[in-house]
């Protein structure tokens, strides 16, 4: 597992750095380093995972059965086994390669590593970090989800300041990776649904969100929100996908964001202890500050008047673009409104993992 | 005389077989017959590396002592033979020129003298024999460095290495004397019940050694030759220096320390860790600000010798097998990037990173090969790189040197920055005049060839590291 993490980092490096924009250098040279740097403190924790375990093998299962790592070897190596995963899932103060990144990377590349990669932090802090080490992961927890709930409103509160298209995303994506973290900690049965829920919406919102920055990126060529205004009289098609996404982003009901924080926060509010309930509420006002930013985006660029009349010559999407954006919204749309085979799906696979964390 | 007792030196008597034949062919050989040279010795060297490729004895020792043999002994000198029948092959072109051309037979002769010189410093037995195997592996390669000696790079690189040489193994000769005044005898198998805990004499003999033999190796701070070294030389005999040599006197390293310093070993790991700190860490931070291939190279070989340094400290079994396979891994990749520039050099005169800006719009192959011999080298997997970093770092790991290992990981991602500058240079970079287009002649191909099919296959091969490992506990 650990091997294909780290080959996923390389090629970004060359992708971003050869077929990006902007400062792609130096945001391929960030992201590739600190990716890295994640990845060396991972190894520690994992040959310390390893060895302390008493098996003779790396089977994630095998060493969960055998539930004998022992405790001191559990508090050196849960914090660098969940730092190591984290960095890839934006925590704190470790998320800055993330908005570079994903603004320096072509449209393709952002998509995938919103989407897709940045999920793999997730499924590794939960699979092997708190799965692993169940003891450090109850004893800890509380640094981290501290951490977490920071990225998620300081994502939120980032994302407000920024003008370019692109860093908008970037910084909601760093802050709704935080809350599957956030979501993960809480270490009980309906956070963690949620927790998986959100992995599988915001890949899918994300990819959407890029998808439609690279469309109109590619007829406007600013990605500059001063600089777009009254979208929806020109290309009636994307702006009502990015309104959508928009919508799906800060938790409509009836879109898939809706069902995950709803789950996540029912679940993270299940602990009758004090922190736990005000890091909650204080998770929850990310939705408000999400909320800002979306409409600010979207009322700016895409309602009003059209700024620059050069924008009056731009074609709506080709049916490819249609296509690909129609895909994502239904997925977003069925999991929004029908997510109860999903959440049992879910809700079956983390059993184990949320049975090993109580009980000890 | 007991003639049964060469047969534990098959490999060295081999050597010198394949060594007078090269020889007497120099002689005697028409002009007509001299065009084969370079195919007659490579042919040679892969029968030697075919006829000596399985261990055959068991352990023993011969002449009374002086030269012990074990199984793992041949998996090395079969390494480190099949390093130097690539750098042969890629100084073909090299040997080729008008300047060198009558030099052939010499540079074959000289080569497999510090073969032969390191074959006899790893199976030795008693402590002169390695440091008469040690003197035979450096004094050849001093004339190698200066082989064309009429450009003054060259000359001064050989004056250079032969001065830091004979200082080091004066001062590696001033150790051993103390250890025989200390313990009354140079045997290995006699010296590791005569080492009293405490004994000052003792820990100044081990002082000594370590640096007399730190130079071969190039740890800090014994590592200051190395950069005017690499630079000066001609481009095979600084990729024979940087791997071979290396290769051979880490593995002396590792055998000595475990089998003669055995009771010392508190001290030996704590000074081995200090040594391990610097090496890397002063190693990677001198190759960030380096403008030149070949001392870029030098720089990163510094902190690859920090890395194999890790596989020591355990004096285990298991770090001896991570030991002989990064030695192994290390030698394919560094092997394919001196090719690499080698042929560049060879054919436009050009070693500044700079001039490899743009590399991959003209020379698109060449490039993807350095590409991925540089990434072997940082430790990316799929490459062998990373599984030989991965196992070096375990058996450190199990010895229980945690902080070190974090320290060694934490420098990969420094030592992956200055990698990922020679790539972005070959692919991000733009240049207004690239290198055009090369054409590579046939040796170069096949040895490139060699060492992708190396850097690819050696980590998915679990077969090569298992083997090593079978053999490593017969130590």
């Amino acid at each position: 597992m650990f091997m294909f993490y780290e080959i996923a980092l390389i090629p970004m490096y060359l992708l971003i750095g050869v077929w990006g924009s902007g400062k792609k250098e130096y945001a391929a040279m960030k992201l590739t380093l600190m990716l890295m740097g994640a990845s060396a403190i991972l190894i520690a924790g994992i040959l310390g995972i390893y060895f302390a375990s008493g098996t003779t093998s790396m089977n994630i299962l095998e060493i969960a059965k055998a539930g004998n790592i022992p405790h001191d070897a559990q508090m050196i190596f849960f914090p660098m086994t969940f730092l190591g995963f984290g960095v890839l899932g934006a925590l704190f103060p470790f998320h800055t390669w993330s908005p570079d990144g994903h603004a320096s990377a072509p449209t393709a590349v952002s998509m995938l590593h919103a989407g897709v990669l940045m999920k793999l932090g997730g499924y590794g802090c939960f699979r092997v970090a708190m799965y692993l080490m169940p003891q450090a992961a109850n004893e800890l927890g509380w640094i981290f989800l501290i951490l977490t709930s920071i990225s998620v409103i300081y994502g939120a509160f980032s994302a407000i300041v920024q003008t370019d298209l692109k860093y908008i995303n970037a910084y909601s994506s760093v802050s709704h990776c935080g809350l599957v973290l956030f979501a993960i900690l809480m270490m009980n049965q309906t956070a963690a649904t949620g927790a998986v829920i959100q992995m599988l919406s915001h890949g899918l919102m994300t990819a959407l969100f890029f998808a439609l920055i690279g469309m109109i990126y590619g007829r406007t060529h600013t990605r500059d929100i001063r600089e777009l205004s009254g979208l929806m009289k020109i290309m009636p098609f994307l702006s009502v996908c990015y309104v959508i996404a928009g919508l799906a982003n800060l938790g409509l009901p009836g879109f898939s964001g809706f069902v995950a924080e709803m789950t996540i926060f029912v679940g993270s509010f299940q602990h009758t202890d004090i922190f736990h309930r005000v890091i909650t509420i204080i998770a929850t006002t990310s939705i408000v500050i999400t909320a800002v930013y979306i409409l600010r985006l979207i009322g700016r660029s895409f309602y009003g008047e059209v700024k620059n009349p050069e924008h009056l010559k731009l074609t709506d999407a080709t049916w490819d673009e249609r296509l690909s954006a129609i895909v994502l919204i239904i997925a977003i749309v069925a999991l929004g409104v029908a997510p109860l085979w999903m959440n049992n799906m879910i809700g079956d696979s983390v059993l184990p993992i949320v049975k090993a964390l109580v009980i000890k | 005389m007991d003639y049964s007792q060469f047969l534990y030196m098959k490999e060295e008597v081999s050597l010198i077989v394949v060594m007078a034949i090269l020889f007497l062919y120099d002689l005697i050989a028409s002009e007509k017959a001299r065009k084969y040279f370079s195919v007659v010795a490579c042919v040679l060297l892969g029968a030697h590396i075919i006829y000596n490729l399985i261990p055959t004895s068991t352990p023993g020792s011969a002449f009374g002592g002086m030269y012990y043999y074990t199984p793992m002994m041949t998996i090395i000198k079969s390494i480190l033979t099949f390093g130097t029948l690539i750098v042969f092959m890629q100084a073909d072109l090299w040997l080729k020129r008008e300047d060198t051309k009558f030099k052939q037979g010499e540079f074959y002769f000289l080569i497999l003298s510090t073969l032969l010189g390191m074959f006899f410093m790893i199976a030795s037995g008693h402590f002169l024999m390695f440091f008469l195997g040690l003197e035979m592996a450096s004094i050849p390669m001093s004339t190698l460095i200066a082989f064309d000696k009429y450009r003054h790079n060259s000359a001064e690189a050989g004056a250079k290495y032969i001065l830091t040489a004979m200082f080091s193994s004066a001062l590696l000769l001033f150790g051993l004397s103390f250890l025989y005044g200390a313990c009354g005898t140079l045997y290995f198998e006699d010296i590791p019940a005569l080492l009293t805990s405490g004994n000052y004499m003792q820990l100044a003999a081990f002082v000594f050694f370590i640096a007399g033999i730190g130079f071969k190796i190039s740890i800090v701070p014994f590592h200051l030759w190395t950069a005017d070294v690499y630079q000066g030389a001609p481009t095979p005999v600084t990729s024979y220096l940087s791997v071979i040599s290396k290769g051979s006197a880490v593995f002396v390293l590792l055998t000595i320390l475990m089998k003669v310093f055995a009771p010392m070993v508190t001290e030996w790991q704590n000074i081995i860790y200090g040594l391990i700190v610097i090496t890397i860490t002063i190693g990677n931070l001198f190759a960030l600000r380096q403008k030149n291939m070949k001392r870029f190279l030098a720089f990163s070989s510094i902190s690859q010798a920090g890395y194999i340094l890790l596989g020591v400290i355990g004096g285990t079994a298991i770090g001896m097998a991570s030991l002989v396979y990064y030695v192994l891994v290390y030698m394919v990749a560094n092997l394919a990037i001196f090719g690499v520039i080698s042929i560049i050099e060879q054919r436009t005169e050009k070693v500044s990173m700079d001039d490899y800006n743009g590399l991959y719009k003209t020379n698109p192959k060449l490039t993807f090969l350095t590409t991925l011999a540089l990434f072997s080298l940082a430790g990316i997997p799929p490459f062998a790189g990373f599984f030989s970093k991965f196992f070096v770092f375990m058996a450190a790991f199990k010895s229980g040197f945690i902080v070190l290992v974090v320290i060694a990981l934490l420098n990969t991602i420094i030592s992956l920055y200055y990698y990922l500058l020679v790539v972005k240079a070959m692919y991000i970079n733009k240049n207004d005049n690239p290198i055009e287009p090369i054409k590579t002649d046939c040796y170069t191909k096949i040895s490139l060839t060699i060492c992708l099919i190396g850097i690819i296959g050696l980590g998915i091969a679990s077969i090569v590291y298992e083997t090593i490992t079978a053999f490593s506990y017969g130590m």
